[in-house]
């Protein structure tokens, strides 16, 4: 029974994280799309030298079809996982119920998934970059990624652990604060890089950044408010009242 | 209102967990297929290439430049 509710919470992620694609898309159509053609536009009119490449993909295409693709898959991947992270979550990190679990995940997947690694490695429009150090910055982008994901959790445990101690509300602030301390000392210590063209227009670099931000924050509210609707209806609100004598084990 | 009929009490107790015997299997292999369609959209043909070419780069570059990862 228990695989079938995983199996259930899995379908039912993925399809809040399409749900939240959509949107995501909509917003990254409307706020990201003006931005990308007009650093295109930067792009192309400082590149005489190199001629025009041919054209793989058309603007187009790349565009609508093209950035569909990747924001839906995009959402649905991370949908998927987020509904396996619930799994692991619920009951286990508190006494929260489904919804309140869904948003909490939410809330720190936006964190340590996209705001962490984006404030060491902000995201670049065309014509900021240097193509030499695709490998490096890459890396250096999952990694952050990647000790967001682990100090979070570390900062869960030790919340979970303080609790008994400070209470609650101290705990969640001490882990919290620990949490950002970390990654302040990572930020501290990973190189930087700086490959922003002379001339390029730096409203237009921080409004490309900002839509950025924005597609991230809708995707992860609506993936955090529909799949803890969803979630809810699988996963019974809260054990019959004989319950609450009995302390959750895991 | 007939799901008033059990009012959650104040002390109320969150759902037990699942059991992890349950969540692994899936964890493991739609975990690792949703990583594998990340990886596709974010880096494939960028910074490390297992298909030749640059289709897979240009047809999602613009999500990979929206999404955040570094891109060229």
């Amino acid at each position: 029974m228990n695989s079938v509710t995983v199996r259930t919470l899995l379908v039912r992620g993925m399809l809040a994280g399409l749900t939240a694609g959509v949107l995501a898309l909509f917003i990254a159509y409307l706020l990201g799309e003006p931005r990308v053609d007009a650093a295109i536009a930067f792009e192309e009119a400082h590149s005489h030298e190199h001629g025009h490449e041919m054209e793989v993909v058309s603007r187009g295409v790349q565009s609508t079809a093209g950035l569909a693709t990747g924001v839906l898959v995009y959402g649905v991947a991370l949908g998927g996982i987020a509904a396996l992270v619930f799994c692991f979550a619920l009951g286990r990190i508190g006494r929260f119920g489904a919804r309140t679990t869904a948003a909490l995940l939410s809330g720190a997947a936006l964190v340590v998934v996209y705001l962490v690694p984006f404030l060491k490695y902000p995201a670049n429009p065309p014509a900021v970059g240097d193509p030499d150090t695709i490998g490096k910055r890459t890396a250096l982008f999952f990694l952050m990624m990647l000790l967001g994901i682990l100090l979070a959790v570390a900062a869960t445990i030790l919340g979970r652990r303080l609790a008994p101690k400070l209470g609650n509300w101290n705990a969640t602030v001490a882990a919290g604060a620990a949490f950002v301390v970390a990654i302040g000392i990572a930020y501290a210590f990973l190189p930087g890089f700086d490959n922003v063209p002379a001339g390029f227009s730096g409203t237009l670099l921080w409004q490309f950044r900002l839509s950025t931000i924005a597609i991230q924050l809708v995707l992860w509210t609506t993936f955090g408010l529909v799949f803890g609707h969803l979630a809810e209806r699988v996963v019974p609100a809260r054990q019959a009242t004989a319950a609450t004598a009995a302390p959750v084990t895991s | 209102m007939a799901q008033t009929i059990a009012p959650p009490a104040a002390g109320a107790v969150a759902p037990a967990p699942l059991p992890l015997k349950a969540i692994a299997p899936w964890a493991l292999f739609v975990g690792v297929l949703m990583l594998v369609l990340l990886y596709f959209v974010g880096a494939e043909q960028g910074a490390t290439s297992l298909l030749s070419g640059t289709d897979v780069h240009e047809w999602v570059h613009d999500g990979r430049h929206l999404l955040g990862f570094p891109c060229h």
